[in-house]
């Protein structure tokens, strides 16, 4: 109930904040837009259904480049964590390219895959590769090896070891890599549509960016902070509360 | 035994009414019972078993030195020595989980390499699933030999029973006491139907009431199934409770230093003045290690660690 309550109060003096601001006319709107501006905007956009679509496009997108990421990732971080000399040698490579903005491939990305949808999704699993990988390796290395040996010991070998032992003995130390890819691959999706025809949500920004229409932008900014705080909040919190619950760790909140 | 059925603490959380005889999955036998061994041929043999390895500053170390063990069908075998002995590491071996550096592991006569159900191993730390509830656990070898589940939830039923843990089939492995963790370790071991079980101080961690429990638990479990068990403790008394033969571990290298046949009538008591003589005398051979071990502890400040795991990763 308190926590609530914070959490009215916060966000009503931002907004409150918002209100004060925009009717001061310190700036003019073109430059701060006001709140009613925004949720004309954001009504609008959903009316004629440019917003959905634009979700649409960019969810799906992400999805496909996430998936391609967990998927490569489980398997490198897998191979950097058993072997010595992966990890010696591609497990540096990989970490000292995680100081890369993904954003970087882009150029790289046009002249491979052409100014097409591969090409953003390319960016998009450069940026969440890495932290699959990295927590791959990592909860590998943290995992209690005792869950390995008892499994071994019970007649796991090889895949079904890996399947049925190792990755979900690791998976409570790897979920904070999967969120964090998470994060960089919806980060990654936006930048790189910004810079490309693409229908999504970051094309839909761009736009209101050359229309000089400030409530847009900002409405598309909300858009796209609503939506990866929503996957964040529904499925990894759920996903780190269902293992809580089964471990027997005590939950944070 | 059927005494202390009938004194069991207040406090100790039993599902099933503790009626000991009467049991209720007999219809399913476990298979291994009566399983033929080839007469004259040891259940577990161990022959000049080695193990050697590189310690942090690079030098080699004996862990283990020319090791001969005959372990027969169906002995309840103590293997107890000061802490670093390398008892653990000998539970490793045998289970396969780690490789000896010479010498050979045998069951039945025929050596083996590398990890089996016929041989399984029940931790200190029991290393239960957590993401897997307590039939879940005890099926989890079942599933692994391809076992169809009608035929899985049936033995699964069985060994839970056995172990008086019927009501908890899906609990998670938080929500259960110790004690009861390490029961579902043995069920969960049992369910493999192995002929060997090896333990590795499996109540070292636990409670003294539910420890007697577990001593009388298993010594019924063991009666009742005809398993072979390997039991390693640094509990004298404990081991002179349960086994057969108890076998005396030397400080680094861990060799053999004596072989004690426990001739005490069961069910035995940790209290029976017996069982305290048998430990007395044990426990001055036992010292000598013991001194030995703590000698080596302060003059090197640091205790060099046995590694069974050094290799795990490459191996898994």
């Amino acid at each position: 109930m308190k926590r609530a309550l914070r959490f009215v109060i916060f966000y009503a003096c931002l907004f409150g904040l918002w209100v004060l601001l925009a009717e001061l006319k310190i700036w003019p709107p073109y430059l701060f837009p006001t709140p009613w501006g925004v949720w004309e905007e954001l009504y609008g956009g959903f009316k004629d259904h440019t917003y959905w679509i634009a979700i649409a496009v960019s969810m799906k997108r992400v999805l496909i480049g996430y998936s391609i990421s967990v998927l490569l990732g489980m398997i490198l971080g897998l191979g950097v964590s058993s072997s010595r000399f992966l990890e010696e040698t591609l497990g540096g490579l990989l970490v000292s390219l995680q100081s890369l903005p993904s954003i970087c491939w882009w150029p790289l990305a046009l002249l491979w895959f052409g100014l097409s949808q591969n090409a953003i999704l390319f960016v998009v699993v450069m940026g969440s590769l890495l932290s699959v990988t990295l927590a791959m390796d990592d909860g590998r290395k943290q995992m209690p090896k005792i869950f390995g040996q008892a499994g071994r010991n019970l007649g796991a070998k090889g895949f079904k070891l890996f399947w049925y032992v190792l990755l979900p003995a690791s998976l409570p130390f790897i979920v904070s890599g999967l969120k964090q890819g998470w994060a960089f691959a919806w980060r990654s999706l936006i930048a790189a549509e910004m810079l490309y025809l693409s229908l999504g949500l970051g094309q839909v920004l761009m736009m209101a960016r050359d229309f000089s229409n400030m409530s847009a932008v900002v409405a598309v900014m909300i858009l796209i902070i609503a939506l990866g705080y929503i996957v964040d909040g529904v499925i990894f919190r759920s996903m780190e509360r269902h293992l809580q619950n089964k471990w027997g760790l005590t939950s944070a909140t | 035994m059927s005494a202390n059925a009938q004194n069991l603490p207040a406090q100790f959380p039993l599902p099933v009414t503790p009626s000991r005889s009467g049991n209720p999955g007999a219809k399913i036998a476990p298979a291994s019972i009566g399983r033929p061994a080839q007469p004259g041929v040891s259940k577990v043999g161990l022959s000049d078993i080695c193990l050697s390895y590189r310690t942090q500053r690079g030098e080699r170390l004996l862990a283990l030195d020319h090791i001969n063990l005959q372990v027969k069908a169906g002995e309840f075998l103590c293997i107890v020595g000061p802490s670093g002995c390398g008892k653990s590491t000998l539970l490793h071996l045998i289970a396969g989980l780690h490789n000896q550096t010479s010498g050979q592991v045998l069951i039945d006569g025929k050596p083996v390499a590398g990890p089996g159900t016929d041989r399984i191993m029940i931790f200190q730390e029991h290393g239960l699933f957590p993401w897997l509830s307590v039939a879940e656990n005890v099926g989890f070898g079942m599933k692994m030999k391809g076992i169809a589940r009608a035929e899985r939830e049936e033995r699964v039923r069985y060994y839970l029973r056995l172990v008086h843990l019927g009501k908890f089939e899906k609990s998670y492995i938080h929500q259960l006491s110790g004690g009861m963790r390490q029961r579902v370790a043995i069920a969960r071991a049992l369910a493999t139907e192995p002929d060997v079980l090896l333990m590795d101080e499996p109540f070292a961690a636990l409670d003294a009431q539910t420890r007697d429990l577990l001593h009388d638990e298993l010594e019924r479990i063991w009666s009742e199934t005809g398993r072979t068990i390997i039991f390693v403790t640094h509990n004298v008394r404990e081991a002179i409770r349960l086994g057969d033969r108890i076998v005396l571990l030397t400080f680094r290298p861990g060799r053999v230093k004596r072989n004690f046949a426990v001739e005490l009538p069961r069910p035995r008591h940790l209290e029976d003045p017996n069982v305290a003589q048998v430990a007395g005398e044990i426990l001055a051979d036992l010292r000598e290690e013991i001194n030995r071990s703590l000698e080596a502890e302060y003059n090197e400040g640091v205790k060099p660690k046995i590694d069974p795991n050094a290799n795990e990763e490459s191996r898994a």
